[in-house]
């Protein structure tokens, strides 16, 4: 019991690296949806993102068949992805802070019924 | 000649028809050529009528088997075939040259009686409407172009009845009959489809192959023909004013006379009558079906006949009077003779036409006043007329030669034959057809005293009335009088009896082996001395006035009510009509409005309550949606994993199975 215990422990594994990007991405998850600073979510998104890309890279690393890099790329596009994606949140939220002065998510509500 | 009119008789409707187009849509405001179109197309179709007639006593019994029937297929569809055509054989020939001869003799009358009318063309284009329908409902092929025939025939009648439309009791006179007829036409409609749908056909020569052994054809029992039969009766039940249907004929009166003598005397209430003279197969295969018909003629003879003795209007006495003949027509039928009753309908035709014709001049010499009691004396100011409603009265009472007396003995003969008075009768009904002949003789008796009580009031005596001076009506009115009052005159001579093949009326006109008119001396006798006691009676009421009918009333004054107020059936279905039917609309409103309306709306109320619980879900905060998003997402995960047999989302998410 024990040794199979260090052994996971010592050797790392598929399972370690999915079990952070998995926990990172509910921390992020958690940021998205229960912060009222709306700044706060765009942070949470971010650290999503680089959940995802652990876990691209996690699985390219211990299941890709011989030399590809599939997940490596992908994740190189994640990140430009993320940062193009950030311009654009933070644009938006300047805009729709000129309208309400307001930083609380929970002012933004034109949608309501 | 006599070809191109068997083959091409769809002609003869067609004339009038036309000139109904005509006139409605170009001559409207050229009245006196609008008259002429009619009475010339009405003229062609009694020219044509006359062809086929002769040509037709010409080929004797070779017609009788061989009918001409000349039809193109309207539309079919498998089990339904329906062909619009003609169909001539002796008993539409004999219909045809009446009701050609009437129309053109009442169409000529009519530029007398209605001159100066501001519905002069009007009335033409309507009357010679009336005319092709009528026309077109006695060539008729099947059951269903009869039908249509039938109902154009009830529209003509609504539009003529209610001719001066401004008045109000004439137009709601229209409405009644229409009305009437139509509560008929259901039971009509009904049996047709019934019919339709058990034979298959309702072409009438096909029909009356099949009928007799309906039972290898259909899966009916006696019975249920028989209520079929009964069913289809009630069309003409309302259309000739048996009773209880008979309500709108006497408020029919309101119509323009020459109406009343053409429709309401001489052809379209003989529609009925003929219909059922057309299917007598359908009721002669059905003894109970049979004596229906019967019961319900000789009840309506003697039950219009006791309503005439009381009215005081002239056209009224007629009108019941017509009621009366109608039923004993159909107790003819009922006593499963053709003969007989086509007889009677076509010397009744001639001397009700006589009569209403004449009692137009009167209303016209008298400036429409229509109490009789304001009459009398006439006969020093309205000669011809006079002498015309003489005939037709004597012809109405039976008197020899007249032409009524070889037709309504013809009919008590037939009664008496099929009831058990006369020792061959057979069939199971034979007592209630000696009730039957016993009505009819009474009906006889009282037809004589009616129509004479009215003669002597009207043309005898002094003239009651201080303000009118009466004259005779123009030469343009008289002598379709005289002509009518020759026709009803010799009329009856095709029924003498002991005249046989080739001259005899029933030679033509017959369902089965030809029987010579037998002269029963009997019936004869006794038919005689009923006529001239009824005759004698009137006069010691009316002319000489040795009794006092006011006494009578005033001795019998619960009968005279009831007879004066036609049995208050008219009072009877008033209250039908307000408290039963009128209650029971306003119980279905309420339904309407509370049930069938609240669960519409329910459906609609509902989708908005829904809504409203809805919609408060949109919060508008961004996380909720959020949060909705990765739940949603979560549920597809979770049931993509358990559904199918290799799952790929389970195995996104690190599972087998």
């Amino acid at each position: 019991m024990i040794d199979i215990l260090m052994d996971k422990i010592l050797t790392i594994g598929l399972e370690h690296f999915l079990i952070l990007s998995g926990t990172l991405f509910f921390i992020g998850l958690f940021a998205v949806l229960a912060k009222k600073n709306v700044i706060a979510v765009l942070m949470g998104i971010e650290i999503m993102f680089s959940a995802v890309n652990i876990n691209l890279v996690a699985f390219n690393r211990y299941t890709a068949a011989g030399t590809a890099l599939t997940g490596h790329v992908f994740a190189i596009f994640v990140i430009a992805l993320a940062a193009a994606e950030v311009a654009v949140g933070l644009a938006l939220i300047i805009s729709i802070y000129r309208q309400r002065t307001s930083t609380d998510v929970q002012d933004y509500d034109w949608l309501k019924w | 000649m006599f070809a191109f009119a068997l083959n091409h008789a769809w002609l003869i409707p067609f004339f009038p028809a036309l000139a109904f187009a005509v006139i409605t849509l170009f001559t409207k405001k050229m009245i006196k050529f609008s008259a002429a179109i009619s009475i010339v197309a009405i003229v062609l179709s009694l020219i044509m009528s006359l062809i086929i007639g002769i040509g037709v006593i010409g080929q004797g019994d070779n017609f009788l088997e061989h009918p001409v029937k000349a039809v193109v297929t309207w539309f079919s569809m498998p089990g339904l075939s329906i062909e619009i055509g003609t169909l001539i054989d002796n008993v539409s020939v004999m219909m045809l040259l009446v009701v050609t001869l009437i129309t053109t003799l009442v169409q000529i009358y009519s530029l007398g009686y209605m001159h100066g009318d501001p519905g002069f063309a009007r009335f033409f284009a309507y009357v010679s409407l009336f005319a092709a329908s009528m026309l077109g409902l006695v060539i008729a092929p099947n059951l269903l172009i009869m039908f249509v025939f039938w109902e154009l025939v009830g529209l003509c009648s609504y539009l003529l009845i209610g001719f001066w439309y401004g008045k109000i009791s004439a137009s709601a006179a229209a409405k009644k009959a229409f009305i009437t007829c139509r509560a008929g036409d259901f039971g009509l409609l009904l049996g047709i489809i019934l019919l339709q749908i058990n034979f298959g056909t309702l072409d009438l020569q096909q029909l009356s192959a099949m009928i007799p052994n309906f039972t290898q054809y259909t899966g009916l029992t006696a019975a249920g023909l028989t209520a079929i039969a009964i069913i289809l009766f009630l069309g003409p039940m309302a259309k000739s004013g048996q009773f209880p249907f008979h309500v709108w004929l006497p408020d029919a009166m309101e119509g323009p006379t020459p109406v009343s003598a053409l429709i309401h005397a001489a052809t379209m209430v003989v529609a009925g009558v003929y219909l059922v003279g057309r299917i007598l197969t359908l009721f002669i295969t059905l003894p109970s079906a049979l004596l229906f018909v019967a019961i319900i003629g000789a009840f309506t003879a003697l039950f219009a006949a006791t309503i005439a003795i009381t009215q005081t209007e002239m056209k009224k006495i007629l009108a019941y009077s017509t009621i009366s003949q109608l039923g004993y027509m159909m107790l003819a039928l009922g006593a499963a003779s053709l003969t007989a009753s086509m007889f009677h309908l076509m010397t009744h035709a001639f001397f009700k036409a006589l009569l209403f014709l004449g009692a137009g001049c009167v209303l016209h010499a008298m400036h429409n006043e229509a109490s009789i009691w304001k009459y009398g004396g006439l006969k020093k100011y309205m000669p011809v007329t006079y002498w015309t409603f003489l005939i037709a009265c004597l012809a109405i009472a039976g008197i020899f030669p007249f032409a009524g007396f070889f037709s309504k003995d013809l009919i008590l003969e037939v009664t008496f034959a099929a009831s058990s008075f006369s020792g061959h009768a057979h069939g199971p009904f034979q007592a209630v057809y000696s009730v039957l002949f016993i009505m009819a003789v009474l009906t006889a008796f009282l037809t004589a005293f009616y129509m004479f009580r009215m003669f002597f009031i009207c043309f005898h005596g002094e003239l009651r009335s201080k303000e009118v001076e009466p004259h005779e009506a123009p030469k343009v009115m008289t002598v379709p009088l005289i002509i009518l009052g020759i026709f009803t005159v010799i009329s009856g001579w095709v029924g003498w009896p002991g005249l046989g093949e080739g001259k005899a009326f029933g030679y033509f006109v017959r369902m089965g082996e030809f029987h010579p008119v037998e002269a029963n001396w009997f019936l004869i006798i006794l038919s005689t001395l009923l006529a001239l006691g009824g005759i004698a009676l009137a006069a010691l009421f009316y002319w000489k006035q040795t009794y006092s009918a006011q006494a009578v009333a005033e001795k019998f004054p619960i009968l005279y009510k009831i007879s004066y107020h036609k049995y208050y059936i008219d009072e009877f279905y008033l209250w039908i009509i307000h408290q039963i039917i009128d209650k029971c609309g306003w119980l279905l409103w309420k339904f309407d409005i509370y049930v069938v309306d609240g669960i519409v709306n329910g459906f609609g109320k509902m989708a908005q309550w829904g809504g409203a619980v809805m919609r408060k879900v949109q919060t508008g905060q961004l996380q909720h949606y959020a949060l909705v998003f990765l739940l949603g997402i979560m549920l597809m995960f979770v049931l993509l994993s358990f559904t199918g047999v290799h799952s790929p989302a389970l195995g996104m998410i690190g599972g087998a199975r």
